[in-house]
C-alpha cells in the first residue's frame, strides 16, 4: 500500500502545490487523482516516484518511507506513463518496450521477447515492432506506453492523463483496454486526470482535489456521485450526476417482457395478442434480431412492412449494461420502450421508460449500488 | 583568361601530382591540419556543451563565449602568435581551434537543450540515471544538430587552414600564396579549387556519418 501522510510540496517560487495531503491508496486498484488544472494532482503523483521530493511530511510504500531505497531502484519498480507518451524517437517500438528490463540488466533477446508479449497485451499488433514512434498514431503511441511501464512487471504503476491528448473515441478505447489489462494483471494504479467522467469510469476510488492541493473528498466513484461531501465537489461533478450514477446500477432486476416481441415471420394472430402488454410491437428477423416497432393495427393488417417499421434505439444487454443504458435506450425510443438484448444481439425483451423509473427507485432505496456495473 | 581552363590546365599537368609540393602532399598536410584542429576543438566544445545542455546551465555564459571567439579575427591572431611563439604549428592550431569551438559548442548546447522534455522525463521516471539519459535519450535525438555545428566547425577549418601557408608551412594555402608570389594564376586557381573540393568532400563524408549513425526513427521525424 502507498500512504501519502501529511505531504505539502511548496515550490522554490513559493507555489504551494500540495497542502497537507493525507491518502491511503489500495493495493491493486486503481485510485484516481481528480480536479482541476493547476490543482496539484501531477505534483502529488511525482512525489510518489521522487520525482518530485516533499517539502513536509513522507510517502510510505508498503510501510517504509519512499526515501529509504536508491531512487532508480525505486522508479524502475513503479511503471510512468505521461501525457504525451514521452516515447524515445530513436528507439523502435519493441526497443522503447524493453527500455526498463534492459535497465535492469536483462539480455536484449529476453527483453525484447518480453517486449513482443506486452505488446499484444495491450492490444498492439506485433508487426508494429520494427515501427518508429512517428509512424504510430497518437493512440498507438498510447498504448506503447502503457507497455513500457508494464514491461518489467512493476507492482506500480503511475499514469499522469496518459489520455488526455487523444480524440474521444480512442479515449474510450484505451479506457476499456486499461480496464482490461487491469482485471488481468492487479497492479496498484494512481491514475491523474482532469475529466470527472474517465475518474468515475476508471477509479475503484476517486480522490477529488482542489485548487491548492487539499483534498476535498477521497471515496468510491458511486459514493462520489450520491453524496459529494461539498458544493465544490458537488459543482465539479456537473449537473447530470444523478443519471451518472445510474452506471452503478445493475440492469438485471429488470423485468423484461417478451409480448410484445414478434418475429417479422409470426402468424397474424400472434401479432394481435401481443398488442396487450404494449402499446407497439418489435419486430425481429427470424434470428430474433430486432428491426424495429410497428403499431399492432398496422402489423395485423397484414403485411409488415419493414420500411415503416419505427427506428428502436439502442438496445442493451441485462446483466452488463447499467441501468443507465438501458434508460438511455428507451429514452432514445420513439416509443418510450428500451430493448433488451443477449450478447449475440438477439432480442430478449423489452422494458417501458416507467419500468426502469420503478427499479431505479428500489434500487436507490436498497442503498448500495453494484460497482461492477459501470463498465 | 578562363577559370576552367586555370583549373583544367593546374591539374592535368602531371608534375604536379608528385614531390614535396605535389597535389598529394598538400591535401595531406592540409587534411592533417583541419582534422587536428576539429579533434581539439570536438574535445573542447562538445563535454561543455553536452553538459550545459543537459543541465540548462551556463547558457550566457556560452553564448558570450561563443561571440567572443567568432569576432576573433583567425589572420591577425596567427600573426601575433607566430610573432610571439615563433615557427611551428601550434601558432596554426590555436585560431584554428578558436574558429571552431564556437559553433560546435553553441550546436552542441542548443541540440541539447532542445531535446522534446517528455521522453527525458519519462526516462527519468524509469529510473535511468542522468548519464544513461544524457547518452540515451538526448544525444541520439540531437545528433542531427550536434552533427551540423560539427560540420561547420570542419568546413571554416578547412578554408581557413590555409593562412598555415603564410607562416612557411604547408597545405593547400602554398599553392594560392607562392602563385600570388609568382604571379602564377593557374596555381592560385588550382589551389583555390582543391581547397572548395576538400570543402565538398567534408561535406560528403558528414553526410555519410550521418547516414550511419542517426536513427531513422530521428531522421524522419523531425
Ligand atoms: N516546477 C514548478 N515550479 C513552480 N511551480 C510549479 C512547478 N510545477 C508546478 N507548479 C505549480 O504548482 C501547481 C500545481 O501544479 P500541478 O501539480 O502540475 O497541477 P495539475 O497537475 O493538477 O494541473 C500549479 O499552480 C503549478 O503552476
Ligand atoms: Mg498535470
Amino acid at each position: 500500500m502507498i500512504r501519502i501522510d501529511a505531504v505539502t510540496k511548496r515550490y522554490p517560487d513559493g507555489t504551494v502545490a500540495v497542502d497537507g495531503l493525507s491518502l491511503e491508496i489500495p493495493d491493486r486498484a486503481i485510485t484516481v487523482l481528480v480536479g482541476p488544472s493547476g490543482c496539484g494532482k501531477t505534483t502529488t503523483l511525482r512525489m510518489i516516484n521522487r520525482m518530485v521530493e516533499p517539502s513536509e511530511g513522507s510517502i510510505l510504500l508498503d510501510g517504509q518511507d519512499i526515501r529509504q531505497q536508491p531512487v532508480n531502484t525505486l522508479r524502475r519498480s513503479m511503471g510512468y506513463v505521461i501525457q504525451n507518451a514521452g516515447l524515445f524517437q530513436h528507439r523502435t517500438i519493441l526497443d522503447n518496450i524493453a527500455t526498463v528490463p534492459r535497465l535492469l540488466g536483462w539480455s536484449k533477446q529476453k527483453a525484447r521477447a518480453r517486449a513482443a508479449e506486452l505488446m499484444e497485451r495491450v492490444g498492439l499488433d506485433t508487426s508494429l515492432a520494427k515501427r518508429y514512434p512517428y509512424q504510430l498514431s497518437g493512440g498507438q503511441q498510447q498504448r506503447v506506453g502503457v507497455a513500457r511501464a508494464l514491461a518489467a512487471d512493476p507492482p506500480v504503476l503511475l499514469m499522469d492523463e496518459p489520455f488526455s491528448a487523444v480524440d474521444p473515441v480512442v479515449r474510450k478505447g484505451l479506457q476499456d483496454e486499461l480496464l482490461r489489462i487491469q482485471d488481468e494483471l492487479g497492479k496498484t494504479i494512481v491514475f491523474v486526470t482532469h475529466d470527472i467522467d474517465e475518474a468515475v469510469k476508471l477509479g475503484t476510488m476517486v480522490a477529488v482535489l482542489r485548487t491548492g492541493g487539499r483534498l476535498a473528498q477521497f471515496a468510491p466513484p458511486a459514493e462520489l456521485l450520491s453524496v459529494p461531501a461539498d458544493p465544490f465537489v458537488e459543482d465539479f461533478l456537473g449537473a447530470d450526476r444523478g443519471i451518472r450514477r445510474l452506471s452503478f446500477f445493475p440492469s438485471t432486476e429488470l423485468e423484461l417482457h417478451t409480448a410484445p416481441v414478434v418475429a417479422i415471420d409470426a402468424g397474424t394472430e400472434k401479432l394481435a395478442s401481443g398488442g396487450e402488454a404494449a402499446p407497439c410491437l418489435l419486430v425481429t428477423d427470424t434470428d430474433g434480431k430486432p428491426l424495429g416497432w410497428g403499431a399492432p393495427d398496422d402489423l395485423a393488417a397484414g403485411a409488415i412492412d419493414r420500411d415503416r417499421l419505427l427506428p428502436f434505439g439502442r438496445p442493451f444487454v441485462p446483466g452488463k449494461d447499467s441501468l443507465r443504458t438501458a434508460l438511455d435506450g428507451a429514452v432514445l425510443s420513439p416509443t418510450g420502450w428500451a430493448v433488451a438484448v443477449d450478447e449475440e444481439g438477439r432480442a430478449v425483451g423489452v422494458v417501458s421508460q416507467q419500468m426502469i423509473g420503478e427499479a431505479i427507485r428500489a434500487a436507490h432505496a436498497e442503498g448500495r449500488p453494484d460497482a461492477k456495473a459501470a463498465r | 583568361m578562363n577559370v576552367l581552363n586555370f583549373v583544367h590546365a593546374f591539374l592535368s599537368d602531371s608534375s604536379h601530382w608528385h614531390g614535396y609540393d605535389g597535389i598529394p602532399t598538400r591535401v595531406g598536410e592540409h587534411l592533417h591540419y583541419t582534422l587536428q584542429a576539429l579533434a581539439i576543438a570536438a574535445a573542447i566544445a562538445l563535454p561543455v556543451g553536452l553538459v550545459t545542455g543537459h543541465t540548462v546551465r551556463g547558457g550566457n555564459v556560452l553564448a558570450l563565449v561563443a561571440t567572443a571567439g567568432r569576432a576573433l579575427p583567425s589572420f591577425g591572431l596567427l600573426v601575433l602568435l607566430f610573432i610571439w611563439i615563433g615557427f611551428g604549428l601550434l601558432p596554426v592550431m590555436i585560431p584554428l581551434v578558436a574558429l571552431a569551438v564556437p559553433p560546435i559548442l553553441v550546436t552542441t548546447f542548443e541540440a541539447i537543450r532542445s531535446v522534446d522534455p517528455s521522453p527525458v522525463d519519462a526516462a527519468r521516471g524509469m529510473g535511468m540515471s542522468e548519464t544513461r539519459v544524457l547518452f540515451q535519450v538526448e544525444i541520439p535525438v540531437a545528433l542531427p544538430l550536434i552533427l551540423s555545428g560539427l560540420l561547420t566547425a570542419a568546413i571554416q577549418i578547412v578554408s581557413t587552414a590555409t593562412i598555415a601557408a603564410y607562416v612557411s608551412l604547408g597545405g593547400l594555402g602554398r599553392y594560392i600564396i607562392d602563385g600570388l608570389y609568382q604571379k602564377n594564376y593557374e596555381k592560385v586557381v588550382g589551389g583555390a579549387t582543391l581547397v572548395a573540393g576538400m570543402a565538398l568532400a567534408t561535406l560528403a563524408v558528414f553526410w555519410l556519418v550521418s547516414r550511419l549513425t542517426v536513427s531513422p526513427g530521428v531522421r524522419r521525424s523531425s
